[in-house]
């Protein structure tokens, strides 16, 4: 692989960071499975790609678009608590409603950033790491993210949220309103992920309006392979494995597009997603606990565990 | 303290299949009393106690807690008035959520929940530890535990220390024992007696059992097809027996009891 096509792929990697932590946020933490993302995740490319195309200072134009995936998660869901619409399908109609919105907020299918100031330029301007540049300033960005997330999930609200997510009759027990934790949960996913956009759009100098399909995919992808590295349950472990799932799995990517393993392309990749993810979850359902080792789960399905008395 | 008006609660309304769970309750609850709840299955005593707690709406009546009127509210607006113990286990501890942080989240319950770290340091993690250790559980060393990691009985005591860690109205015990083995259920009845005892609490307790029904609390009620058959408390309470509550019953509905549980436990 030369050192462009591995750059490319951690910074790429590093970018869907970011969705995999909203998609931490929302499939594990909120236990919504939120379709959204695939329209959010183009919805602050575009905002941000406007907004910068309008002389918008960038780093502005990039909390546009942060803010404009926070609208549309909590759009998902409150049609999904004040209305009672099916999780899977509030965020389906988003996502779907989201395609015309961002074909609206650029005005045409693309808009290109090239030769624009973007929140990289002044700060390539400061360092210059040459290929590498992008990649370790969206580094620092994906670790305060983590960071954030991970501080979040520890404080009073925070905690509530994942109570309400994991066991809802408990939670509401403890004076908690779970409608509200959801719609602060999935507005705060999708920020996420509309930053995710935001820095895509300016990393690789493009806003598209297709550029969505198959993020959730991706992003899930991120996050199983995280965790099934470092364990799904504490919070800290969990967001570190979104951050190296993502990169690994684009480098894995990387490496079977350069490699023409089984001969795959480029157009290929959705499918190769979507294969992981399936093959992954499958994995998973397989395992109880949070981290899978395939010798012990071999031998509890020849055994049945007691369940714990006292 | 708590006040339950011609309740009347009926599941699948409209329906052939509509079950009729509360049929004109009332009951009233002094601060201090802790009142058993006995009845068959299907007697309406969790119909009850959900009621109270707001996760069953009453079709007709009322519910006042401390003179306030509750009965439209959510649970959760109520959950500050009350604390509450599940009969399943697993039901009032959250499994991936530590020991210390289960009990942060009864910390803040009924407060405003803000953005300041759940989490307390030094002497706040001491007391929780020191109120963990009165349990008897060996918590006291578990605070990091994941409270899926803990064995039945442990997460029962649990839930009863999160029920119990503020002052509130009235603590509810849906037959919190139920689902555990026969020592750890003897050591967490203790436990909430000990505890609702020492805080002078109003407590509310359904239990399948006659025996702990008269050996636990301050008053007994029985309750049948949604009524309240018998309300036993005071003086008279400690002459009875459970073969006299067996005769109450009969000389009441002019059947015998069923349910050998009830008679056996």
């Amino acid at each position: 692989m030369s050192a462009l096509a591995l750059s490319g792929a951690i910074e790429a990697g590093l970018l869907f960071s970011l969705v995999a932590l909203g998609v931490y946020l929302s499939f594990r933490v909120l236990n919504f499975p939120d379709l959204t993302v695939d329209g959010s995740f183009p919805l602050g490319a575009a905002a941000t790609a406007v907004a910068i195309v309008h002389g918008i200072n960038p780093f502005v134009a990039t909390a546009i678009g942060t803010v404009a995936g926070c609208c549309a998660g909590f759009v998902s869901a409150y049609l999904n608590v004040r209305f009672k619409i099916l999780n899977l399908l509030a965020g389906i109609l988003t996502m779907v409603a989201l395609y015309s919105i961002n074909l609206r907020v650029m005005g045409r299918p693309n808009i290109s950033l090239y030769g624009e100031e973007t929140i990289f330029t002044p700060i390539a301007n400061l360092i210059d790491l040459g290929l590498w540049t992008n990649s370790v300033i969206l580094l620092v960005i994906a670790v305060a993210m983590k960071l954030l997330v991970d501080w979040f999930l520890g404080t009073q609200v925070g905690l509530a949220v994942r109570a309400s997510g994991e066991n809802p009759v408990m939670a509401r027990a403890q004076s908690v309103d779970n409608g509200r934790m959801t719609i602060i949960g999935m507005t705060l996913s999708n920020g996420l992920v509309g930053l995710a956009g935001a820095l895509f759009a300016q990393s690789q100098g493009v806003a598209d309006v297709s550029l969505g399909i198959g993020t959730i995919v991706t992003g899930l992808a991120a996050l199983i392979i995280g965790e099934t590295l470092f364990g799904s349950i504490k919070v800290a472990w969990a967001t570190l494995g979104c951050l190296v799932g993502a990169v690994l799995y684009r480098l894995f990517i990387a490496a079977a597009l350069s490699a023409g393993f089984l001969g795959i392309q480029a157009q290929d990749l959705n499918l190769v997603t979507a294969v992981v993810v399936a093959v992954a979850v499958i994995l998973s359902q397989a395992r109880r606990n949070s981290r899978f080792r395939l010798w012990p789960w071999l031998r509890r399905q020849v055994t049945q565990p007691q369940p714990q008395k006292g | 303290m708590l006040s339950v008006c011609d309740a009347y609660v009926t599941f699948n309304p409209g329906t052939p299949l509509a079950v009729p769970a509360l049929r004109g309750v009332d009951l009233d609850i002094k601060e201090g009393e802790f009142v058993t709840v006995i009845g068959t299955n299907g007697a309406g005593k969790s119909t009850l106690l959900s009621a109270v707690a707001g996760d069953v709406r009453l079709d007709s009546g009322g519910i006042y807690i401390d003179g306030h009127d509750v009965t439209g509210r959510p649970t959760e607006q109520r959950a500050g008035m009350i604390g509450r113990v599940f009969q399943e286990p697993r039901a009032g501890t959250c499994s991936s959520l530590t020991v210390e942080e289960n009990l942060a989240l009864a910390a803040s319950r009924g407060g405003r929940r803000g953005l300041r770290s759940a989490l307390g340091r030094g002497r706040k993690k001491r007391e929780l530890a020191e109120q963990l250790s009165r349990l008897g559980m060996g918590l006291e060393g578990r605070l990091g535990a994941l409270a899926g990691t803990l064995s039945g009985g442990q997460r029962q005591a649990l839930s009863l220390l999160m029920a119990t860690l503020l002052p509130m109205k009235i603590l509810i015990l849906d037959e919190h024992t139920a689902a555990l083995d026969p020592g750890a259920a003897a050591t967490v009845l203790e436990l909430s007696a000990e505890i609702a005892g020492e805080q002078k609490l109003t407590a509310l307790m359904v239990t399948h059992s006659m025996r702990n029904s008269l050996d636990f609390g301050t008053r007994t009620i029985m309750m049948n097809a949604g009524r309240i058959l018998l309300d036993i408390h005071g003086e008279e309470r400690k002459g009875y027996d459970v073969p006299d509550l067996l005769n109450l019953f009969k000389k009441t509905t002019g059947s015998e009891v069923e349910d050998d549980q009830l008679i056996l436990a």
